[in-house]
C-alpha cells in the first residue's frame, strides 16, 4: 500500500511540474508532427508500397518524439539536485523507477493521442482504432521502459543528451520491429505472419523485471 | 553507558585515486550540537552527504541510533532530516505541494496539517501557494529548513544552513536547533562563520585535508575538550587552500 502511495505520488508531482512548466510534453507533441509531415513529403506513397512506408514513419516519430521526453524525466531532477532529495527519502526504488515509467508513459501516450490522427490524414491509412491500440500501448511501453532505466544512467553523465540514444536505440530494436511489423499488418494483412504481439509482450516482461532490479543501482552513486 | 547517537569510526571517502575524507572517526549524542568548520575542500559537505545516505563512503562505518547507515539505509533515512547547500525543492510546486510531497514520501500522517504547521513556524504561511521558484532565497532556506523537520527526524544535518538568511532568518535557525536539541535530537552542521559555529555548536569540529584537526568547546575558541587534540592552527586552518 506504502509503495503504491509513493509511486502515485511522485507521478503526481511530475504531472504537475509539466503542467506548470509544459516543457517537454509540447515539444515532443510539435517534435512527432514535423517528423510524420517530413516523412510524408519525403516518401513517394502510393497504394502499393504505403504498408510497407507508412508504419516505419509512424513508428520513427514516436520513438524519436519520445526520446526527447524520456530524456528530460530524470535530467531535469538531477540538474536541480531535487533526485538527491527524492533519494534522502526511504523510498523504495522501484517506486522511483515505476513512478517515472508511468509518467513517461502518459506524456508519451498523450503525444501518440494527437499524433495518431494526424498520421491517418497525412499517409491516408485508417486508424484501425481498436487493433491499433493495443499494439501502440505495448511497443510504447517497450520503449519507455528501456528508455526510463537509461534515462537515469544517461543524466548522471555530462552528455546525456548524446548518450542516450546511443544506449537506447540498439535495445528498442526488436520492439520497433515488432511494432513496425505489426501495424503494416493492419494495413496489409499477410498469411502466417509471426506473432509480432507476443514479441513486444515478451519484450516488455524481460526487460521491466531487469529494469526494476536494476535502477536501483543505475540511480544512486 | 549510552551509545553515541552518531558513531563514525575510520570513514573515509575517495573519488577516483583523490582521497576526500581520511579517517573521521566522531561521535554525536542526543541533545548534543556540533559545528563542523574547515577550508573549501576539507571534507564537510562530503562527510555531511554520507551521513545522510547520499554518497557511499569508502572505508568505515556509520551507525545511527545503532543502525548501520549502508545495510539499514532505508530506517535510517526516516531518522535523518537534511539540508543541504542547495535547497534541492520543486520549483514548479508551490511551498505547501513541496512539503505535502515530501510528507507522503516519509508517510507522515496527516501530511497536509503538518505541512501547514511547519510554515506557520518558520514564518511562511502566507507563502503557502507560491512556487517555490518565485521565492527568494532566504525564504527558499526557510522552506527546506520546513522539509528538514517534516518527519520529525532525530538527526540533523545541515550543510551551511545560514545560506540566504536573514537576521530574523539566522535567529529562527537558532530557535529551531535549540529546540531541536531541547528535545533529545542530535544535530551536525557545516558552516564557514566562526560566529555561528560558536553560537549553535556545543563543540567545534574543525576538518582539514579530510582529517579531524581538532575538537573544541563552543563558546570558547580556546578550550579544548578533554582528551581531544588542540589546534595548533584553529583560524588559519579555516582559509581557503591555495
Amino acid at each position: 500500500m506504502m509503495f503504491l502511495e509513493q509511486v502515485f505520488a511522485i507521478l503526481w508531482k511530475d504531472i504537475r511540474c509539466e503542467l506548470r512548466s509544459k516543457q517537454t510534453w509540447i515539444g515532443m507533441g510539435l517534435f512527432a508532427l514535423l517528423v510524420l509531415v517530413i516523412f510524408n513529403f519525403a516518401f513517394d506513397l502510393r497504394v502499393d508500397n504505403k504498408a510497407s512506408v507508412a508504419p516505419g514513419a509512424l513508428w520513427v516519430a514516436f520513438v524519436f518524439a519520445s526520446l526527447l521526453g524520456l530524456g528530460r524525466t530524470i535530467a531535469a531532477e538531477r540538474e536541480k539536485g531535487s533526485m538527491d532529495r527524492l533519494l534522502l527519502c526511504p523510498v523504495d526504488r522501484k517506486a522511483i523507477y515505476l513512478a517515472k515509467l508511468l509518467g513517461n508513459l502518459l506524456f508519451i501516450g498523450v503525444v501518440e493521442l494527437v499524433a495518431l490522427p494526424v498520421y491517418a490524414a497525412l499517409f491516408d491509412v485508417p486508424l484501425f482504432a481498436s487493433a491499433l491500440i493495443p499494439i501502440v500501448l505495448l511497443g510504447t511501453l517497450g520503449v519507455a521502459v528501456i528508455g526510463t532505466l537509461f534515462s537515469a544512467m544517461a543524466a548522471a553523465t555530462r552528455a546525456r543528451e548524446l548518450l542516450l540514444p546511443i544506449l537506447v536505440f540498439p535495445l528498442i530494436v526488436p520492439v520497433v520491429i515488432g511494432a513496425v511489423r505489426a501495424t503494416s499488418t493492419l494495413l496489409a494483412p499477410v498469411a502466417n505472419d509471426p506473432p509480432w504481439l507476443g514479441l513486444i509482450v515478451a519484450f516488455d516482461i524481460i526487460f521491466l523485471s531487469i529494469s526494476m532490479l536494476t535502477f536501483g543501482y543505475v540511480i544512486e552513486e | 553507558m549510552n551509545r553515541p547517537y552518531l558513531e563514525i569510526k575510520g570513514l573515509k571517502k575517495s573519488y577516483a585515486l583523490k582521497p576526500i575524507l581520511r579517517g573521521i572517526d566522531l561521535e554525536l549524542n542526543q541533545g548534543e550540537c556540533k559545528a563542523l568548520m574547515g577550508a573549501n575542500g576539507a571534507g564537510k559537505t562530503t562527510l555531511l552527504r554520507i551521513l545522510a545516505g547520499l554518497t557511499a563512503p569508502s572505508a568505515g562505518s556509520v551507525r545511527i541510533d545503532g543502525l548501520d547507515l549502508v545495510q539499514d539505509a532505508q530506517r535510517v533515512r526516516r531518522l535523518v532530516g537534511f539540508v543541504g547547500h542547495q535547497p534541492y525543492l520543486y520549483d514548479d510546486l508551490t511551498a505547501l505541494e513541496n512539503l505535502h510531497f515530501f510528507g507522503r514520501m516519509y508517510a507522515v500522517r496527516d501530511a497536509q496539517q503538518r505541512a501547514r504547521a511547519l510554515l506557520h513556524r518558520v514564518g511562511l504561511e502566507k507563502r503557502a501557494q507560491e512556487r517555490a521558484g518565485t521565492l527568494s532565497r532566504g525564504q527558499v532556506q526557510r522552506l527546506a529548513l520546513a522539509r528538514a523537520l517534516l518527519h520529525s527526524p532525530r538527526l540533523l544535518l545541515l550543510d551551511e544552513p545560514h545560506t540566504g538568511l536573514d537576521e530574523q532568518g539566522n535567529k529562527l535557525l537558532e530557535t529551531l536547533v535549540d529546540e531541536h536539541v531541547a528535545q533529545d535530537g542530535a544535530v551536525l552542521f557545516a558552516t564557514h562563520q566562526l560566529e555561528h559555529a560558536l553560537k549553535l555548536g556545543d563543540s567545534i569540529i574543525t576538518l582539514d585535508n579530510g582529517r579531524i584537526l581538532s575538537t573544541r568547546r563552543g563558546g570558547d575558541p580556546c578550550g579544548t575538550l578533554p582528551g581531544e587534540q588542540a589546534c595548533p592552527l584553529p583560524l588559519e586552518s579555516l582559509k581557503e587552500r591555495p
